[in-house]
């Protein structure tokens, strides 16, 4: 169990630094997220993985800790405020910088061959056309 | 009364924020501007009584809801958490002044922002335990959020955007580290886990250190570390002039942490743990000093320019955590009380002269001259000369406590040239600054807009603080100097 359990935690946390180092706010976003599911549950073992044990003390001989349960609500409700937050942040950044992306400054748009071909040549047929107008002028 | 009176820092911004919120105060500028201001005023009031109380009779401890340690949550005021608190509450007084005037028009819910932020400030100082250290920084942070977009605009949010990833991760950090912390040391209690610190399982000692690390980490994020800092001149540069002054304290918030938990618990008595971040924290500390002062040096406006001199001070300030004497603690904390307020009075000046500047806003180029030049400039002079730590005004005491402090230590060639070389960058950028602003000018500024009262006050309020740091420098260098041993030596005791 415990190595399913650090599994489970390392892929989150490898998934969610990944994410967080996109360009776009939304991976970065999603990332965030991951990287919180992976704390709460960091959190949740840190008071040592205890199976078919209540969280009380005193009412059997085996029972588990009780104190990170409460640390990982408090961590999960303060989770759901940041995200909710720093979700609207980015709509607000898309709206007011105009991209998603995470300087705000937008990539140029990368071209293939053929549209770089095409686009030089319709400069190329336009630049002609205005030399013809103004030939004929 | 008196045994509850740790936990009105905390009560009295809860509650000014909340009726803030609330009908009869909602809504209209005016009645929260009032209120906001009194509120402001009972905080102070309570901070000093507080800070009265801890130094005529030791520390007190106060049991949130009477349940004791280890099953409760203690808060723990000491001279040094007091001393913080006297100084975030009256901060955010003159805060509360100056955003009175018309900063609160651009945008809603100034005032019970203000106060949430001090309630995070006051409760990771007077908070004794280290999970809810995390609480209240989350609460100052996203008071913060809100406050630095406060305004809205393309800049503010993409400085936004980034401060908040950035805090997001470093959250998620402190939370991993204390995860490490309970499973080590059993306990969150920060007495508790200083005593525990030398007895830590042959197991879980390197653990324990890569928890300890991670949490210079997050400390190094919250106050703005090499590293760590490039978000720092950018989201100060960008927020409006009384949050930029009220963030000044934040950076100190992790300075204070860094003592608290490395200075601390990590500190000389913790066995294998002990003085774990030292090889760390002085090149870290070194490299943000000479990192600032190159960032001073290029800085394009007024307000980007005392940005980077927050990173510089922040600098110092590491230096002394990394040499973690008493003398160099004492020191340090003259010099922190100094630089928050000085830093805090020229970001407020940086609004006023933005406000009367027009288009060219605080650039260092040439424009139209500001309305009030005699007052702006001459406040501006002295506010400099604080900055610069020149005497006679409180910077230099604070300056030269810490280059006495390092007299005595092997490291003194990493302390001095680094600290006076930061001085002469200060010293040089501020004048260019000064000369550009007030005298390299053309035209007349019509404009007919002058400084509100309510904002000379909050300035002149910071202002006069400054000289009567160096006429009390005896009282405070010997508070400090008691505040800085008893930090070493105990404790925040709970247990």
């Amino acid at each position: 169990m415990e190595f399913t359990f650090s599994l489970g935690v390392g892929v989150l946390t490898t998934a969610g630094i990944y994410l967080m180092l996109r360009a776009q706010t939304f991976p970065v976003i999603l990332g965030l997220t991951l990287l919180s599911y992976a704390v709460n549950l960091f959190l949740f073992a840190s008071g040592r993985l205890t199976v078919n044990g209540a969280a009380i003390v005193g009412q059997s001989q085996h029972y588990a800790d009780p104190l990170p349960q409460a640390l990982v609500l408090t961590a999960i409700v303060i989770g759901f405020a940041m995200t909710a937050f720093v979700l609207i942040l980015s709509l607000r950044a898309r709206a007011d910088l105009g991209n998603d992306q995470v300087d705000g400054r937008e990539l140029p748009p990368e071209r293939s061959a053929m549209e770089e071909a095409l686009a030089g040549k319709i400069e190329k047929n336009s630049a002609a056309q205005k030399k013809n107008k103004r030939n004929r002028n | 009364m008196l045994q509850h009176l740790p936990v009105l820092p905390l009560l009295i911004p809860l509650l000014a924020g909340t009726l803030l919120l609330m009908p009869p105060l909602a809504n209209t500028l005016p009645r929260q501007r009032w209120a906001g201001t009194l509120f402001a005023l009972l905080q102070l009031a309570a901070a000093v009584a507080l800070l009265l109380q801890v130094h005529q009779h030791g520390s007190l401890m106060y049991a949130m809801g009477e349940w004791r340690p280890p099953f409760g949550i203690v808060l723990v005021a000491d001279r040094l958490s007091t001393m913080m608190c006297v100084l975030t509450a009256f901060l955010l007084l003159c805060v509360q002044l100056y955003s009175s005037a018309n900063e609160d028009q651009k945008g809603k819910f100034l005032h019970p922002l203000l106060m949430f932020q001090a309630l995070g400030i006051q409760g990771a100082f007077l908070t004794g335990d280290i999970f809810n250290l995390f609480v209240f920084f989350e609460v100052l942070l996203i008071a913060s959020y809100a406050l630095l977009i406060h305004g809205g605009g393309a800049q503010k949010t993409l400085a936004n955007v980034h401060y908040v990833i950035l805090n997001l991760a470093g959250s998620a950090l402190f939370l991993f580290a204390l995860g490490i912390m309970y499973g080590t040391f059993g306990t969150l209690n920060m007495a508790d886990m200083q005593q525990r610190a030398a007895q830590i399982d042959a197991n879980d000692v390197q653990l324990a250190k890569a928890g300890a690390m991670l949490l210079l980490v997050v400390f190094g994020l919250k106050s703005a570390m090499m590293p760590l800092h490039f978000w720092l001149p950018r989201a100060y540069a960008a927020a409006p002039a009384p949050v930029a002054a009220l963030f000044a304290i934040m950076t100190k918030v992790g300075i204070y942490s860094l003592w608290r938990v490395h200075g601390t618990i990590f500190g000389d008595s913790a066995g294998e743990l002990a003085n774990i971040a030292q090889p760390w924290l002085w090149p870290l500390a070194w490299l943000t000093l000479v990192l600032g002062i190159i960032a001073t040096l290029a800085s394009k406006t007024l307000r980007e320019l005392v940005a980077n001199l927050v990173i510089v001070s922040i600098g110092s300030l590491l230096l002394m955590v990394a040499l973690n004497t008493r003398e160099a603690t004492a020191g340090a904390l003259y010099y922190l009380v100094h630089s928050t307020l000085a830093t805090a009075l020229m970001f407020l000046l940086a609004g006023l002269v933005v406000q009367q500047r027009g288009k060219a806003e605080d650039r260092f180029v040439q424009s139209r001259p500001v309305a009030q030049p005699a007052l702006l400039g001459g406040l501006f002079f002295l506010g400099a000369l604080a900055l610069i730590g020149m005497p006679p005004i409180s910077g230099f005491i604070g300056k030269a406590l810490m280059l006495k402090a390092a007299l005595t230590s092997h490291q003194i060639l990493w302390i001095w040239p680094p600290i006076l070389v930061g001085s002469l960058a200060a010293l040089i950028m501020l004048s260019r600054a000064g000369g550009t602003l007030f005298w390299r000018t053309r035209g007349e500024n019509t404009d007919p807009a002058r400084a509100h009262p309510a904002q000379l006050v909050a300035v002149v309020l910071l202002m006069l603080s400054l000289p009567l740091m160096v006429v009390l420098a005896g009282t405070i260098t010997e508070f400090t100097q008691l505040a800085a041993e008893e930090m070493r030596m105990e404790v925040k005791s709970g247990a």
